[in-house]
């Protein structure tokens, strides 16, 4: 099929960015979309233009390196796929596609279509752990963790990291993102000792680096490919709730205590 | 340069080796461990429990990885599973057994003693990684669940639906995300190292460019430690994420580390067979689905029937038929081989007849197909994205893929390579698969080794040296940075018209017809030749375009590629060498009269160490000759 591509150039981060058109033809409906981009950069070479930059490495869904937005959808119009996994069969002969880098304050964008998403380690790095040293582990069959428990852990651990959730969000939050990690330990009893302190500095690091609050838009969970539930957000919301009232008396009770 | 290759295992029995070592080995004092300091480059399960451990001991570590986060290390991708010899299911599995299969399915190619201390640690693993959290699946009485993969008669895979690598490396990036926070770890993301730093014999830093700036930078340490993966992109296509690269591997060689048993490689049985020519990567397809699936070709050849309308009896399930012991679970180089044998004698499925059908038909019928969704969903939902086929109704079509290598940096017990104070951790060395991995066990090496081993093995190197005694003004440093910007000059010179993707795919095609799952001495000495005249017409004619002091992704691709046509080389001659079968390693002289490897004890009992010879003109054999004296050295028989 012979395809009409709009890509987001830019040069870097402070340079104006803007759409460049190019012609693609005999794109194979097999092809994935990525395959798709490897072949206007061959194009491009040969004629000595500079190549698009877009992050990609596992191209099997799963590193969470992808971050383009296609026609104006992260990952583009497939539901739970991400832009490496589209396949060029979900599109027909003629096709206008505009493809640009994820958009949100806290993802600037390094150049084409390639954003910086440090961000999201170092909401990770506030407290998306279980303090524990390696060989300081009891055996592991020790604790027995409810199947269904343990599943809905998995299903929040599924979380690739890759924005898509915040790219899709009127406000730019990174609610869907942070709720995934703490849904997944507060669900188990290894994340219980660290539990309240673990939210808060999740959370007070995710607004300190710019990420917008949720208003209940719902679009995250639409974007987002591993089909993330945003009822984590309503436990995050709960468990931040309670951990600052927890906070709180805390402090107070040491202040009557003195 | 000649080696002399001291492997450093202990005496002893197999069993009390690691015991007895960690016992004798020396120790650096808590106060002491800040004043040294530690680089990890690559950041997937191997790199990142090791930074997270050397963090924990008070090390000062600083961790690279080419990726823009430490979690996108491709130890992600893996899907199936991680070996441990728990014997959670009461089936007869033991540290022994675990020992005996890995050396077995290894072909008898690798050490004892590694191979034992990795089956030893495999339980410290599974509770390691359920204390931080790591959600394996569980039955409903709450404990953990099992399943099997190749080459085992046990259930001893642990896994997290068919995403362990990602629930792992989640674990091992929780763990440095914690040290980073504290400060005992500084994360470098998208930082690839280019070259290293050598000192008065000594691995004292490595030089890095950072991907995303184009600034070069030198680190010095005390101890650098690679853990960078394998080599599978040297064919082009394979179920590589398209980052994966020989650079820091080839470059150590370079400086005089020795590389052992190149030729190596592990081609996966169940990869969706290519599709066209733009082709960028090849997808896998769990080796657990071969606990439920059953593979089979039409007897008839050249069979262009609808799968369901070919009925039973004119079916041949060949693994079952060959392997009645094993059926469809033999290892991973029997099942690829059985595959290409059918497809070469005309009996091949799908548009290229390069492809055998995988069917879950009678798994749904007796499991239901709610059983086999919960199994395998994820997998099922990924191959019907990308082939357009639902295989819940029409049996999968699957074909080999290159997906690991098994060679790699030769290292001693202690993991350190022949450049003292330079380590290699998982992938990236050769240490305990032999000729062939067993399916759910890298996972488990790259983890034993970043967990319990470097922790302890690089505390005894560390002992014996000073402290920071390379300043980032020594001239070795300024020497490693002038080949870095030369190399990088030279390749943003070029003043060819294609893209270095272009080369990459022909070197590619070349280690894959005749380096991959069949060679022989003609088509390896054809290889060579083949390989030295395209790799001029790499440097004569590709073009990279752009600048150094900026996000260049071809100029990033040009160093990988350079790196690997020196490499393929190197393998095509270490194919030659080996004048027998083993494992994955199919020289088509070698053959039993039923087409089985045919190994040979007598000549190539040894692990093949190659280095650079000094006058830069090929490459050096030195030989570790292996022994075996706990699994008995014996014809590899799964049927």
């Amino acid at each position: 099929m012979n395809l009409t591509l709009f890509v987001w150039r830019q040069k870097n981060a402070d340079a104006q960015g803007g759409f460049e058109r190019y012609e693609i033809s005999d794109v194979s409906e097999d092809s994935s979309f990525l395959e798709t981009l490897d072949m206007l950069n061959l194009r491009l070479v040969e004629s000595g233009q500079p190549t698009v930059a877009f992050e990609h490495d596992c191209r099997e869904g799963i590193c969470g390196s992808c971050s383009m937005s296609i026609n104006g959808r992260p990952h583009g119009p497939k539901k739970l796929t991400t832009a490496c996994q589209l396949h060029m069969r979900n599109y027909k002969d003629g096709d206008v596609i505009y493809v640009e880098p994820f958009r949100a304050r806290a993802f600037p964008v390094v150049k084409d279509l390639v954003v910086d998403r440090s961000a999201f380690d170092r909401i990770q790095q506030a407290g998306g752990y279980v303090s524990v040293n390696t060989g300081a582990a009891p055996e592991a069959n020790a604790n027995a963790i409810e199947k269904d428990k343990a599943d809905e852990a998995f299903d929040a651990a599924a979380c690739i990291g890759c924005g898509a959730c915040v790219a899709a969000c009127p406000n730019g939050s990174a609610m869907l993102f942070t709720a995934a990690k703490v849904t997944h330990l507060s669900l188990l009893p290894q994340g219980q000792p660290e539990r309240s302190a673990r939210v808060l500095d999740m959370v007070h690091t995710m607004d300190a680096e710019m990420f917008g609050g949720c208003t209940n838009h719902g679009e995250c969970q639409e974007a987002c490919p591993k089909g993330i539930s945003i009822k984590y957000i309503s436990q995050l919301n709960r468990d931040f709730l309670s951990s600052t009232v927890k906070k709180a008396l805390s402090l107070r009770g040491k202040m009557q205590s003195q | 340069m000649h080696l002399e290759l001291n492997s450093k295992i202990p005496d002893g029995p197999v069993e009390q080796k690691w015991s007895k070592h960690k016992a004798s080995i020396k120790l650096v004092n808590p106060s002491n461990k800040r004043k040294y300091s530690i680089i990890v480059v690559g950041t997937g399960l191997a790199g990142a429990s090791a930074a997270a451990s050397f963090g924990e001991l008070g090390y000062r570590v600083k961790a690279f990885c080419f990726q823009d986060s430490p979690r996108r290390a491709h130890s992600i991708a893996a899907q199936g599973g991680i070996n441990a010899a728990k014997n959670y299911q009461n089936d007869g599995d033991s540290v022994f057994r675990l020992f005996y299969d890995t050396v077995k399915g290894g072909d008898f190619r690798a050490r004892e003693a590694n191979v034992y201390r990795l089956a030893e640690l495999s339980v410290s693993i599974i509770d390691q990684c359920v204390a931080q959290g790591v959600p394996f699946a569980r039955e409903y009485s709450g404990l953990l669940s099992n399943r099997s993969f190749g080459g085992a008669q046990v259930s001893r895979t642990f896994y997290a639906k068919g995403q362990t690598g990602q629930q792992l490396l989640l674990g091992a990036y929780a763990a440095l995300n914690r040290q980073i926070h504290s400060g005992a770890v500084q994360m470098n993301p998208h930082t690839e190292m280019l070259d290293l730093i050598v000192s008065e014999g000594r691995c004292k830093g490595i030089v890095t460019r950072n991907l995303r700036t184009g600034k070069m930078e030198s680190h010095v340490a005390d101890a650098v430690v690679l853990a960078t993966g394998g080599y599978s992109n040297v064919f082009y296509l394979s179920t590589n994420a398209m980052g994966c690269n020989v650079t820091s591997i080839w470059r150590a060689y370079r400086h005089g580390a020795g590389m052992a048993n190149p030729c190596f490689t592990q081609i996966h049985p169940t990869s969706i067979p290519v599709h066209g020519e733009h082709q960028s990567k090849l997808t896998l397809m769990s080796e657990s689905l071969r606990n439920d699936g059953r593979v089979w070709v039409p007897k008839k050849q050249g069979d262009v029937r609808a799968p369901h309308q070919i009925p039973e009896d004119e079916r041949d399930y060949y693994l079952e038929r060959r392997y009645p012991s094993f059926g469809n679970l033999s290892p991973r180089d029997i099942a690829s081989r059985a595959a290409k044998e059918r497809c070469d004698a005309g009996f091949g499925v799908g548009p290229m007849g390069l492809g055998v059908y995988l069917d879950f038909a009678d798994a749904i019928k007796r499991l239901g197909r709610d059983a086999i969704e919960a199994r395998y969903g994820n997998l099922f939902d990924m191959y019907d994205n990308i082939s357009g086929e639902n295989p819940y109704e029409v049996p999968m079509r699957i074909y080999p893929a290159p997906h690991y290598t098994m060679g790699g940096l030769w290292v001693d017990y202690n993991l350190m390579t022949t450049i003292p104070g330079l380590f290699a951790a998982g992938e990236a060395n050769f240490s305990d698969h032999g000729a062939n991995r067993l399916g759910a066990s890298a996972l488990m090496q790259g983890l034993a080794d970043g967990y319990f081993v470097l922790p302890y093995t690089i505390g005894d190197y560390l002992s014996g040296v000073k402290p920071g005694s390379l300043s980032l003004d020594a001239p070795e440093v300024r020497a490693a940075e002038d080949r870095v910007h030369g190399r990088l000059t030279t390749f943003l010179s070029m003043k060819g018209r294609k893209p270095v993707d272009h080369y990459h795919k022909l070197l590619g095609r070349i280690m894959w017809d005749k380096c991959g799952m069949s060679r022989s001495a003609e088509g390896l000495k054809g290889a060579i030749q083949r390989i030295g005249e395209l790799r001029e017409e790499f440097w004569s004619n590709s073009f990279v375009g752009g600048s150094g002091e900026e996000l260049n992704q071809e100029l990033e691709k040009a160093g990988r590629v350079a790196d690997f046509f020196e490499f393929a080389e190197l393998m095509c001659i270490d194919a030659l060498d080996r004048n027998e079968s083993c494992g994955g390693h199919f020289r088509e002289e070698y053959q039993t009269e039923d087409g089985e490897a045919l190994r040979n004890d007598k000549d190539y009992c040894y692990s093949a160490v190659w280095s650079q010879r000094q006058d830069g003109a090929g490459h050096e054999l030195t030989k570790e000759p292996l022994e075996f004296n706990n699994v008995h050295l014996a014809t590899r028989s799964y049927k």
